[in-house]
């Protein structure tokens, strides 16, 4: 049986570089970063070390990068701290305005649904059929009582890089903050915190090869934010929490690697893609959804990993089983996969209906993608969509 | 392989779905549509009288646009009804089906509720159609 991943966006297996690094700390180096004894100094060191390669990725200062257990948290403290430690800024000396896009991952849309209901105004910016978000709509939206802009880096279902440096500018010219959601993006594109205005990024482990568990939320020197997290003093007093020594190493020498391996890694995982779409593109109604890439596309508005599309008159999560039975894993982003029993917003957001979005599969590539594994998903693909559409009643 | 979320039933229908295509000039037509995540079953019957005189479903077919658990539904239900007299056929309810599937991750219950109301879709249009 075969076992080919086509996830990468999901989740990333640990490099095993990674895990040599990280073994130490579970037994020998094992101590607690607040402990004064050797034990104690000889983690916190390895903290330290990994906090300045994380910050080398992004061009940051060390001491601006916080630590944290998931993207997810990390999100939820840049919107939720932000919110609490400007929130007399907005009408009425309470509460305050900020601006995400419709195509956030769900830790954001649900923690600016939370803040919504605590009183703060939300404007969700919608985005062209590419999945792009507008620079301009975002100067419009921004109000006087505007604490906080959210915009995701790049998009986890179908690859759009969004112009980040262009709103950025907007945000620092009109003196609000700027995050950006860069789980996807971070270590697969160069980001430079200092050309593209951002005030906050998060950025996670487990996407480039790290382990999970770890990620981190950069704050820029004098951005005010409140914890969610109070506790011990960890991470200067923005994150209580003891803390998760081999997970950070191993993000930290997930980064290292990257660093070295992003460029030659992402034009080789970019041939390759191209090769896939060129391909799946040909079976009868297949569509790609995402910025066109290719020699013909803009390949600089799409992540080089990134192939989605969808599939008229099949679903989603019958075709990411029947891919699995032939040993392929990918994912979709039909209702009936979700908890929610909806179509992902995002498809939704770039304009397909709900029964387009029914039938899509995003497959994402990465460090140990091969050329067979494409050749053969070319192969198997269009026989699984054409036993889906014998079944189907509308095919 | 197992499958954390399907029952190995489930995947057994779903990799080698039974019953499925369409039906020339059926006796009876149910197409049922679910509003909650967008799967649509077409389901037909031809119906016979056997031997006793009772009128049976003496051929059955599906054809469903729709998720894992919407094509083991349609299969399993299809394979229920086969042989079955109408009134026997109309008694058949989601319980059942879920049951001979070895269970239905819950959020998918409303797939084995399409299933069977595809079925009596059918029979109730045959049996309108015959007065």
């Amino acid at each position: 049986m075969k076992k080919i991943y086509f996830d990468y966006a999901a989740t990333t297996p640990v490099d095993t570089r990674v895990i040599k690094t990280m073994r130490p700390f579970f037994k020998e180096k094992f101590g607690n970063t607040m402990s004064i004894h050797k034990f104690g100094q000889e983690a916190k060191i390895a903290l330290e070390k990994g906090r300045k390669t994380v910050a080398d990725l992004i061009n940051a200062k060390p001491n601006d990068i916080i630590f944290t257990g998931s993207a997810t948290e990390s999100n939820n403290f840049a919107l939720k701290g932000i919110a609490l430690a400007r929130r007399n800024l907005g009408e009425g000396g309470f509460a305050g305005h900020i601006i995400i896009s419709q195509i956030e991952h769900p830790c954001i849309i649900e923690t600016a649904n939370w803040l919504e209901k605590q009183g703060f105004k939300i404007t969700r910016i919608p985005v062209n059929k590419y999945g792009l978000v507008s620079p301009l709509d975002i100067k419009k939206a921004i109000r006087k009582d505007t604490i906080l802009v959210s915009i995701i880096h790049a998009s986890n279902e179908i690859g759009t890089i969004q112009p980040i440096e262009k709103i950025g500018k907007i945000c620092k010219n009109k003196d609000i903050y700027f995050h950006t959601d860069a789980v996807q993006s971070f270590g697969k594109i160069p980001i430079d915190i200092d050309k593209m205005n951002i005030d906050l990024l998060t950025a996670s482990s487990h996407k480039i090869y790290g382990p999970k568990g770890a990620a981190c939320l950069f704050i820029k020197e004098g951005v005010k934010i409140e914890p969610i997290l109070h506790g011990g003093g960890q991470e200067m007093g923005l994150r209580g929490s003891t803390i998760n020594v081999p997970a950070i190493v191993g993000f930290a020498r997930a980064c290292e690697i990257t660093k070295k391996e992003m460029r030659k890694e992402g034009q080789k995982i970019a041939k390759l893609r191209d090769k896939l779409i060129k391909n799946i593109l040909k079976i009868k109604d297949s569509y790609l959804t995402g910025p066109p890439c290719g020699e013909a596309g803009h390949p600089e508005n799409r992540l080089s990993n990134n192939a989605s599309f969808y599939f008229s008159f099949i679903e989603g999560e019958s075709l990411v089983l029947q891919l699995d039975l032939q040993g392929i894993a990918a994912s979709t982003g039909s209702a009936c996969s979700s908890i929610k029993l909806e179509p992902s917003h995002i498809l939704l957001a770039i304009g397909l209906k709900p029964q387009e979005a029914h039938g899509s599969l995003r497959i994402s590539l990465g460090r140990w993608t091969t050329e067979k594994e494409i050749d053969y998903f070319i192969k198997v693909l269009p026989k699984i969509v054409k036993k889906l559409r014998e079944i189907s009643p509308y095919a | 392989m197992p499958n954390g979320t399907y029952s190995k039933k489930v995947i057994e229908h779903f990799q080698k779905p039974h019953n499925y295509g369409k039906m020339k000039n059926p006796d009876g037509v149910g197409k049922v549509g679910n509003p909650i995540c967008g799967d649509v079953m077409h389901l037909y019957i031809k119906v016979e009288k056997d031997k006793k005189g009772r009128e049976i479903i003496k051929d059955i077919r599906y054809e469903t646009f729709g998720c894992v658990a919407a094509i083991s539904t349609s299969s399993v239900v299809t394979d229920l009804a086969k042989g079955k007299t109408l009134q026997q056929a109309l008694k058949i309810d989601s319980n059942k089906v879920v049951k001979s599937l070895g269970g239905l991750p819950e959020i998918k219950y409303h797939c084995s509720l399409l299933a069977v109301d595809a079925l009596k879709k059918a029979i109730n249009d045959y049996l309108s159609k015959k007065t």
